[in-house]
């Protein structure tokens, strides 16, 4: 037998799991004879076992409320990178992301509204299981519910027209009270989603506007009480076609 | 800045596991993921594709860590030698107390035995790439492993005298 002397570094690989198969039995052999180095090297292996119970719940937890803030005025940050990431850094995307209350201004607000319904169709439009709360099979269930929640009547635009069939509806967090997301596909399994926030303060009427993050094409407009944003990863000229004919269907 | 959301963000979490256990505490592990993260942002031209980014991001945030560690500090503090023996901010009867939790033994080592320690054992980087993230040797590593972990079971044991530990090759 020529084996290697078993070092330090050695014992703490094997501790860490470094160590190929060949070595690792030697340096049993050499633990299973040195029952005091067999009880250090258990021990430091409790350590990263102890290390791993204590702070893997970090992995879990939301952000905190100061992170849902973009820093958009610090060293030329880009708002909507940074929005991406502060909502992946909230447990469940977008979920917790709100802007921390702060009122911009409106075009500032309404830019922020795109942005979040471009984060939640990211979050959920690649879904397989669970892509929405309530299913259209259910969809009178799922417009009245909405509807109560966001303490506005809603109504759902049918797009088969456009080849896209309702998939069904969440509620979700915005920041100014609960909002609501629709979600179509088409047979390709190409998603859209439509998302439906309440208008606290104004009620007033905009143009549809453009906004791009990624690959995320968003139209977004406001609608007396309701402000919606259509999102899809299509080009500008097709969603706007979808986001036409959901206006045409919400205004008869 | 295209790959900032789709590269950098998986890593996010992680970052912030190590950064509450390094700091031992959520307020200034806050403040240290999010210096991180926003250096990283405006880093992020210089960082090699195709190169590991969860070790450049461990840099990143090592860097900052120390930063914000020597700007606490009231009195610049000399940079330890690996070779001299830490000694304890606190009083020998402290020394006699036993402290089984860990957490609270873990902020009881030095700083850069508990940077390596956690990089390896908590975020199972190899002792290549903690090497490459802390910047420093291999042997190094190895060194300050051996010593955060013996000096840890010290502490968890409720051993007297851990500071006299004597350095493990």
């Amino acid at each position: 037998m020529n084996k290697l002397a078993v070092t330090e570094a050695d014992l703490h690989a094997y501790v860490d799991g470094a160590l190929p198969e060949a070595r690792r039995a030697e340096v049993e052999a050499y633990l299973a004879a040195r029952p005091q180095e067999a009880e250090r090297v258990q021990a430091y292996r409790q350590q990263n076992e102890e290390l791993h119970r204590l702070f893997d719940p970090v992995l879990d937890e939301p952000a905190p409320e100061r992170h849902q803030v973009p820093l958009t005025t610090r060293r030329g940050f880009f708002p909507l990178r940074y929005a991406a990431v502060v909502a992946w850094m909230t447990l469940g995307g977008v979920i917790g992301w709100q802007l921390g209350g702060i009122q911009h201004a409106t075009t500032a607000n309404s830019a922020a509204f795109a942005r979040r319904a471009a984060i939640a169709h990211v979050v959920y439009s690649p879904e397989v299981r669970h892509p929405v709360e309530v299913g259209a099979d259910q969809e009178a269930h799922l417009v009245n519910w909405l509807s109560k929640r966001l303490g506005a009547q809603l109504k759902v635009p049918h797009l088969g027209d456009l080849g896209y069939t309702l998939v069904g509806g969440r509620l979700l967090p915005g920041d100014n009270g609960p909002v609501a997301q629709f979600m179509y596909q088409d047979a390709k399994g190409q998603r859209l989603t439509l998302y439906v926030r309440t208008n606290a303060e104004e009620k007033r009427e905009t143009a549809f506007r453009f906004a791009k993050e990624n690959n995320v094409a968003v139209f977004y407009w406001l609608d007396g009480r309701l402000g919606y944003a259509l999102s899809a990863e299509i080009t500008k000229d097709e969603l706007l076609r979808v986001a036409t004919a959901v206006y045409r269907q919400l205004n008869p | 800045m295209e790959e900032f959301g789709t590269q950098v963000v998986p890593h996010i979490p992680r970052l912030r596991r190590y950064a509450r256990a390094l700091t031992g505490e959520r307020t200034a592990a806050d403040d240290l993921v999010q210096d991180t993260l926003e250096r990283a942002c405006n880093k992020l031209h210089l960082w090699r594709r195709g190169s590991d980014l969860r070790a450049w991001l461990f840099t990143i945030m090592h860097n900052v860590f120390i930063n914000q560690v020597r700007g606490r500090r009231a009195v610049p503090d000399v940079p330890l030698n690996d070779e001299i023996m830490e000694l304890p901010a606190h009083s020998a009867q402290a020394d006699r107390l036993e402290i089984r939790d860990l957490d609270a033994a873990l902020a009881r080592l030095p700083d850069e035995q508990r940077e390596v320690l956690l990089l390896v054992a908590l975020e199972q980087l190899s002792y290549e790439e903690t090497a490459k993230a802390l910047g420093i040797p291999i042997g190094t590593v190895m060194s300050r492993l051996s010593r955060a972990r013996e000096r840890l079971r010290a502490i968890m044991a409720g051993l007297p005298g851990v500071a006299t530990l004597k350095v493990v090759k």
